[in-house]
């Protein structure tokens, strides 16, 4: 390399043609004589983020789980142990775990069965200002503060919140009652039953799932269709055999949210429900409160486990062919 | 050289000694400028919730030590902020306290530079939740029970006189079941409350402390919890989701702290409480000073002025709580009453069970169950299990 000072002299024994390189010049000119290097710059702060922050933090989650609790003070010990992970197979603990899949599939289902027709309707049939409306209903939701959606949900599905006055109000109480007199997923009021949680668990990531599949309806082409009238189907026939399979990856797309989402929750689960633990909350309540970090840092790594076998099954389906 | 003649006992107590005398401070320096303090919601007032309550803005204009509050809603919640760190003292209680001593996540305190020790309830001076070894590691906050709260349009004029009410089922006087109408705390302390039930109702059992079981009694104690589930159709773990719930969910009756009775009362909903016939679970709070403290000065401020100033009377009466000064009581330095403190329960303290912490080595039988089982167990009750 030379200095300045040098170039200087240089430029003053040789007649050239150019101006005397700056030091942006000669980095152009690297670039240029190898360009692999402008990529790697590029590419490496998000790498570094990826892998630090991301698969980092996980890589120090999962060495947690390795390490134990002194189980009266309640301080970590930080040897190797296989203890924690036994402890996180415990009947009780595989409840929650059980009762957390469970809810994530029920709501997925829920989520895709409401949100099919709405997102049928706005991506086949609403034009313009309708379309507009759409968007606006399906985001707006999204954009107040979940804390305060779901205490208001609280108040509504409350023994003496709007659902049950307006079911009286109506002659609709026996219905309710009913309802709430199913076994598991009953009890005392729609706020102190899973049913109550499942609702608000749907209210909150359903728009998780209308836009991904309202994305698959729009890319299936009107000539398909017209395709599969020309050759006489039916317009059911059409649907199953057309709209359906050609959406179908839109629908897991928004499945891998609203399952994911729920898997990690844990705030509805204790405002509204019957404050049986799902993971979110045993996490919680194990590193937050119990300062149980192992456990809790076993118990953080089933839902990636479980979103990773899931993602497998999702690919498999073509959920991720439209990337 | 020296070291290898002396016993592993001596090593240890010449250990302790000399670390109780690097960590104890010998005088009040000048104050940091800030107090950051770990308390039970409700504790620590300043005006902000009822302006008549108020025991911290004169502290901080006479100190300058501004304070900051975090509140924690468990025991367990207190531990393990403790544990994380950042944080000059907390308001722990019996069954917390002993677990931050071992832990070594608290200090010894040097009571003499507290003005006002002296006048601390003799009861308490060398209570055995926070005196180890003769080492006093803070000073008390407060003390009080867990009492039964009932709605009083339910019970009309049979309030409840035992805990039946949250433990089996039954008609309430109201003609229907408390099923689905009664709460329990979800800390799983509460595994004590059903000992304390068993302790009256099934004396064969033979339990004799409800924090110190064996393996049977602790058996029959879940049992009836898994019972209780099947009652209850929230455990309450927010004391504010608690009023709300006895707002808008018609519960009728569950444990709960005076706290909460006395907020629901002033805003007109109808309950009261009782201290049952089985006696009652209680807690007595100390003020503990954080081994790695940076506020240390403060801290000491703070104390004295727990003790000191209209903090006993004032809290007494916002919490349904009880003065650790006597005098508080009557010498009128706040809103307290000896009538007020009479109500609070101040001359039942022997008959409360205060929270301590189960440990494996226990004092009336030869093992219990310790701790960390109530914790995973108590899970599985609430999960069904």
């Amino acid at each position: 390399m030379s200095t300045p000072a040098a170039t200087a002299r240089a430029g003053a024994a040789l007649p050239v043609l150019l101006a005397p390189r700056g030091a942006g010049d000669r980095l152009t000119a690297l670039f240029w004589r190898r360009p692999g290097l402008l990529a790697a710059l590029l590419v490496a702060p998000p790498l570094l983020w990826l892998a630090v922050v991301y698969l980092g933090s996980l890589a120090a989650l999962l060495l947690q789980s390795f390490y134990s609790i002194d189980e009266f003070s309640g301080l970590v010990q930080r040897d190797f142990t296989l203890k924690t992970w036994a402890e996180l197979f415990s009947p009780a603990n595989l409840d929650i775990i059980l009762r957390t899949v469970t809810m994530a599939a029920a709501v997925t289902l829920g989520a895709a069965v409401l949100a099919f027709p709405i997102a049928y309707f706005a991506a086949r049939h609403a034009r313009g200002r309708w379309k507009a409306l759409f968007y606006l209903g399906v985001m707006l939701p999204l954009w107040s503060s979940y804390l305060v959606k779901v205490y208001a949900w609280k108040l509504i599905l409350a023994r003496e919140g709007i659902v049950t006055w307006a079911a009286e109000g109506v002659g609709a109480s026996a219905v309710l009652n009913a309802v709430l007199a199913l076994p598991v997923i009953g009890g005392n009021s729609l706020s102190t039953s899973y049913l109550g949680t499942w609702l608000v668990f749907l209210y909150v990531w359903l728009p998780y799932m209308i836009l991904p599949m309202q994305a698959a309806l729009e890319r299936v082409p009107a000539s398909m269709l017209e395709a599969a009238a020309d050759l006489g189907a039916s317009r059911w026939q059409a649907f199953r055999s057309v709209i359906l399979p050609l959406a179908l990856p839109g629908v897991i797309a928004g499945s891998i949210f609203t399952f994911s989402l729920t898997l990690g929750d844990y705030i509805i689960p204790q405002i509204v429900g019957t404050s049986a633990r799902f993971i979110g909350q045993a996490v919680y309540q194990l590193q937050g409160t119990a300062g149980n970090v192992p456990l809790a840092a076993a118990f953080a790594v089933v839902p990636i486990v479980i979103m990773l076998v899931y993602l497998r099954i999702a690919r498999r389906m073509g959920a991720f062919d439209a990337l | 050289m020296i070291a290898r003649k002396l016993t592993a006992g001596t090593a240890i107590a010449l250990l302790l000694t000399a670390q109780t005398g690097l960590a104890q401070i010998t005088e009040v320096g000048a104050p940091e400028g800030q107090l950051n303090i770990v308390a039970w919601p409700g504790y620590i007032e300043r005006g902000e919730t009822m302006a008549e309550f108020d025991w911290v803005t004169k502290f901080e204009e006479a100190s300058g030590c501004r304070v900051n509050v975090k509140t924690a809603n468990t025991s367990d919640e207190m531990v393990a902020l403790m544990n994380e760190g950042g944080f000059d003292v907390v308001t722990a209680s019996g069954d917390a306290s002993l677990r931050l001593v071992a832990g070594k996540r608290v200090q010894p305190v040097n009571v003499d530079l507290i003005p006002s020790w002296p006048t601390v309830d003799e009861r308490l001076k060398q209570a055995p939740w926070y005196v180890v070894d003769g080492v006093h590691y803070g000073v008390p906050y407060q003390w009080g029970p867990n009492v039964l709260m009932y709605n009083t349009e339910v019970f009309g004029d049979q309030p409840p006189t035992s805990w039946n009410v949250v433990f089996e089922e039954m008609t309430l006087p109201d003609g229907k079941s408390n099923r689905g109408r009664v709460q329990a705390y979800d800390g799983p302390i509460h595994v004590a409350d059903a000992a304390q039930y068993l302790m009256h109702h099934r004396p064969e059992l033979g339990i004799t402390s409800p924090y110190e079981l064996n393996d049977d009694q602790y058996k029959a104690a879940l049992d009836l919890l898994r019972q209780q589930r099947q009652l209850v159709s929230r455990y309450w773990h927010d004391a504010f989701i608690q009023m709300d719930d006895f707002k808008n969910e018609g519960m009728a009756a569950s444990g709960t702290w005076p706290f909460q009775v006395n907020l629901l009362q002033a805003d007109g909903v109808p309950v009261a409480s009782v201290i049952p016939v089985e006696g009652a679970t209680g807690w007595a709070d100390t003020t503990m000073l954080h081994a790695e403290a940076e506020n240390v000065n403060c801290a000491y401020l703070w104390m004295e002025h727990t003790l000191a100033s209209n903090l006993q009377a004032d809290l007494s009466v916002w919490f349904g709580a009880n003065p650790v000064v006597p005098a508080a009581c009557t010498d009128g330095r706040g809103m307290q009453t000896a009538e007020g403190c009479t109500k609070n329960g101040f001359d039942d303290f022997d008959k409360i069970r205060f929270w301590t912490t189960p440990v494996t080595r226990c004092a009336s039988q030869g093992e219990c169950v310790p701790y960390y089982r109530w914790v995973s167990d108590y899970i599985g009750v609430i999960g069904g299990r």
